[in-house]
């Protein structure tokens, strides 16, 4: 193949990658908090495209992913203060279960609020025939949109856990919530907030990517489980690993379709994930010790 | 004989169900409780591998249609341009083909159904087996993770290859014939019949299971679940026995597929799919999740409610509910009586810090 | 001669070494000790010899055959039998369904057999029961068999547990602080009981706080401190060693804080 349709390929990686790591990240803020992995985080990419795409038709496009997001990231914390919260040391094929449970009942009441039918938000600048010449390869404006924005939250995310007081108390809970809570953070308020993080970075990302892949009320178990797999590529809680381990997923993924079928590219994420899995569930980044530390 | 007394009333609760059916003149029941029958007889599979074994699967929805689709193949699957072939007249010599026509009058040569059935089991034994080492060394998060990856790979490889007939599945599986006439089969006659079929199997996996509970395996699955250090200190292989356990509830599976293909003369990508296996657990963890019975009874119900369409287009709400409220407030299950020796497993640790009082006195 | 004998053993934690270069061999039909403060490794060292655990470094040789990699399962089946610190009986079993357990290793039924009943598995229930009552028995407690064993009191666990454990028909048997929580009676009975195991022909491999009662039943002790042994001997040597005295009186010292 021509270099420049290579390149093509890469950045057509790179966007959904950017996005598998965003849903990873969003994996891990939970994770950190509370050792839950939430099986309903790609729902709340669903959401917050669908509302925005709702809103959008009433109101400009910028109003409308904020109020989205906004809405989603209360969604978020509606959820852990109704299902989570008062558990009492749940197990973890307790929260499996209910997480799973709860990605259904989301999807369901988006089927039912949008039907089965395919949105999407309009392009943010141009629309789906405009590009921008950078270097060899020409790309749609709208893939810088994903990539820049994707990359600023994840910049600004690392800013508040490491610069502010509530992002240090989270990363304390994370690191020991007994002597968390006994210097006088409320572990649980935290763990509501990291509901409220993850939901809100995964309904900014599912405005970001919208016009470019479509928005749909089942599209959150496929992003969940390539989320998951690029977490686990990453070593579990790991956010910048994450974003590597995103953009590998991505390109390997958008490679896949010159030797298989397309109808096969997601069964190849996962047959990643299931080696990584089976080799090394430590992830590629991460170390034996630290998954010693959360493993249950 | 008391173990037996179960399946003593479930046998008579087969026939009353058929009896009543019959004389209300409303035998077109049985059909939907037939279907209802070999998804329980997957689920119990399953149940045998969460409640007893410990381990989850999300993706046991992917053996059942291992099953489903390799008879549905390989009944379907013309022979006829390989007539020449050794292979094809060793088979014939060996009665294992059958000659029908097509919907079109043209003649066609499959495998026979029996042949068909045993493949599909090897097949999906030996593919639980495969996967079986690695995923079963993973715990909580990574297993549930790995076993639904797997159920989508088999999903999405249903859904995205000619030879399993892509989206449309594949059609025209022919009747499993046992004798005569007499077989699994959509044939509206053999309504009663194939109700016995399904449900006989059913009683029947449940004896073997029982069986299988109340013995030397049985009771290692318990400990496992219950302790697996100690178990381990006993002497119990404890990754054999879980492996084990989850090829045995693979092959339930693929023969339950097998069954429900041939009744509904063909299998989709649906059955494949990830809502399917989410379905199971619901409803093994409705039933209790270390009960037979209580897994056998919601099943049953939950299914025959599902199939007659009463859930309506909330059918797939209703088992993410149903998974929730369980794991919210009766995480052990609804029948079970797990809660009250969880009760009771507190008590000695507070006679064991009255001990040491006394001794400090 | 030597049943087992373990040499050069070591284990670490991340940078802590719980047990470092440990060698000793243990006498067949003997009862031996291992004691030490807190943290000096003990139990480490019985995960370490049972499987649960695999060592860094060093050899366990069981009658002269190396089982340092086998699994615990394996080491269980080979003879060696072991108790737990924090009793570990199988919730939701009965007292004999929880003995029944130890005699898992004799059992030939599996799956298939069991599903089909085969003549076989009804043979090996009975004999699997007979073995387990037999081990009731030798502790004291048949007339506990048909309770539910998490109803009972933590002495009688600890029986339940060493019942299970004796129903293996070790060579070996590790007990874990088997004084633990038990109360003077209690403990006394449990030293006349370990004593009549080794009386059976049962090398014993013992971890206890309870000096007294080490002091009577053992006839060698190994004491470790900081995953170090410090010192090798028979009783009355041990309670004359200055560096045992000083990190016991140290102990001491440490728990009156």
């Amino acid at each position: 193949m021509g270099v420049e349709l290579f390149l093509q390929y890469i950045a057509a990686g790179v966007t959904y990658g950017i996005i598998y790591a965003i849903v990873a990240i969003g994996f891990n803020i939970i994770y950190n908090t509370t050792g839950i992995i939430n099986f309903a985080q790609g729902e709340f990419v669903m959401l917050g495209s669908m509302i925005a795409i709702s809103l959008h038709g009433v109101m400009p496009l910028l109003p409308s992913i904020v109020l989205a997001s906004v809405v989603t990231m209360f969604i978020g914390a509606l959820i852990e203060v109704l299902f989570i919260r008062w558990l009492k040391s749940p197990t973890v094929l307790r929260m499996i279960i209910i997480t799973i449970g709860l990605s259904i009942l989301i999807r369901e009441l988006a089927l039912s609020i949008w039907g089965e039918g395919v949105r999407a938000l309009p392009y943010f600048t141009g629309n789906e025939v405009s590009s921008v010449e950078i270097g060899m390869i020409r790309i749609s404006p709208q893939v810088l949109w994903v990539v820049g924005v994707c990359l600023f939250m994840v910049a600004v995310l690392q800013g508040f856990f490491h610069f502010t007081l509530l992002g240090r108390k989270m990363r304390a809970c994370a690191a020991n919530p007994v002597a968390a809570r006994l210097c006088g953070i409320n572990t649980k308020n935290m763990v509501t907030l990291s509901f409220m993080l993850s939901a809100l970075i995964g309904a900014v990302a599912g405005c970001v990517v919208s016009p470019i892949t479509y928005s749909q009320y089942n599209m959150g178990t496929g992003l969940a489980i390539k989320g998951f797999t690029v977490a686990i590529l990453g070593g579990l809680g790991n956010s910048l690993a994450a974003l590597g381990g995103g953009i590998v997923l991505g390109i390997l993924e958008s490679f896949s379709v010159w030797f298989m079928p397309s109808a096969y590219k997601d069964a190849i994420s996962i047959a990643i994930l299931l080696v990584i899995l089976f080799v090394r569930p430590s992830g590629l980044f991460g170390s034996k010790e630290r998954m010693a530390l959360k493993e249950f | 004989m008391r173990k037996y007394l179960g399946i003593a009333f479930l046998l008579m609760g087969i026939v009353a169900i058929q009896l009543v059916a019959s004389f209300t003149d409303s035998v077109y029941y049985l059909t939907q409780l037939t279907m209802a029958g070999y998804y329980t007889m997957a689920v119990l599979g399953l149940a045998l591998l969460m409640g007893y074994a410990g381990q989850i699967s999300l993706g046991h929805a992917g053996f059942f249609a291992i099953g489903g689709y390799s008879s549905a193949v390989l009944t379907t699957y013309n022979l006829l341009p390989y007539r020449d072939g050794l292979f094809y007249r060793l088979l014939e010599a060996l009665q294992l083909l059958q000659k029908r026509e097509d919907l079109y009058g043209d003649t066609i040569v499959n495998l026979h159904p029996v042949v068909a059935m045993v493949v599909a089991l090897l097949l999906s034994a030996l593919i639980a087996y495969v996967i079986g080492i690695p995923v079963l060394k993973l715990k909580g998060h990574y297993l549930a993770m790995a076993t639904l990856g797997f159920g989508i790979i088999v999903y999405r490889v249903v859904l995205g290859t000619a030879l399993f007939g892509e989206a449309d599945g594949i059609s025209d599986v022919p009747p499993f014939r046992f004798y005569g006439d007499l077989g699994i089969s959509g044939d509206m006659d053999l309504r009663v019949e194939n109700y016995y079929i399904a449900w006989i199997s059913v009683l029947l996996i449940m004896v073997l299971f029982i069986n299988l509970l109340d013995s030397r395996v049985g009771r290692a699955l318990r400990a496992i679940h219950g302790a697996e250090d100690a178990s381990r200190a006993v002497g119990i292989d404890t990754g054999d026995y879980k492996l084990k356990t989850f090829v045995l509830s693979a092959v339930v599976a693929a023969l339950a597929g097998v069954g429900l293909t041939h009744f509904n003369g063909g299998i989709g990508p649906s059955e494949a799919s990830v809502m399917k296996s989410v379905r199971y657990v619901a409803i093994v963890a409705a039933g209790g999740m270390a009960s037979l019975w209580g897994t056998m009874v919601m099943s049953t119900f939950l299914n025959f409610m599902s199939l007659r369409g009463y859930f309506g287009s909330y059918d797939d709400a209703l088992f993410g509910g149903i998974l929730i409220l369980i794991m919210l407030f009766a995480p052990e299950g609804i029948l079970s009586i797990s809660f009250r020796r969880a009760w009771k497993r507190l008590i000695p640790r507070t006679e064991r810090v009255r001990d040491g009082d006394t001794e400090g006195r | 001669m030597e049943i087992l004998r373990v040499d050069n053993l070591s284990k670490s934690f991340g940078g802590l070494k719980a047990i470092n270069n440990v060698s000793f061999g243990l006498r067949k039909g003997a009862i031996k000790a291992v004691i030490g403060p807190n943290g000096a490794g003990k139990t480490t060292l019985f995960n370490l010899i049972s499987g649960f655990l695999r060592p860094d470094s060093g050899s366990i040789l069981f009658k002269e055959q190396e089982i340092r990699d086998y699994d615990a399962h394996r080491i269980a089946r080979l003879g060696i039998s072991r108790t737990f610190q924090h009793i570990r009986l199988f919730p939701g079993m009965t007292v004999i369904e929880n003995v029944m357990m130890g005699r898992h290793r004799f059992g030939r039924t599996g799956f298939l057999g069991s599903m089909l009943n085969l003549p076989r598995k009804k043979r090996e229930e009975r004999e699997t029961r007979d073995g387990a009552m037999e081990a009731l028995r030798f502790v004291g407690i048949e007339e506990l068999a048909h309770r539910d064993a998490l109803e009972l009191s933590y002495g009688q666990q600890r029986l339940v547990e060493l019942a299970r454990a004796l129903a293996l028909e070790p060579e070996i048997l590790l007990l874990d602080e088997p004084a633990a929580g038990l109360n003077m009676r209690e403990t006394a009975e449990m030293g006349q009981l370990i004593q009549r195991i080794r009386d059976r022909g049962i090398t014993v491999l013992i971890v206890e706080h309870d000096m007294s009662l080490i002091m009577k039943i053992s006839e060698e002790i190994v004491v470790l401190s900081y995953g170090e042994k410090i010192a090798e001997d028979v009783p009355l040597a041990i309670q004359k060693n200055e560096e045992v005295i000083r990190i016991y009186l140290g102990e001491e010292d440490a728990q009156d804080h």
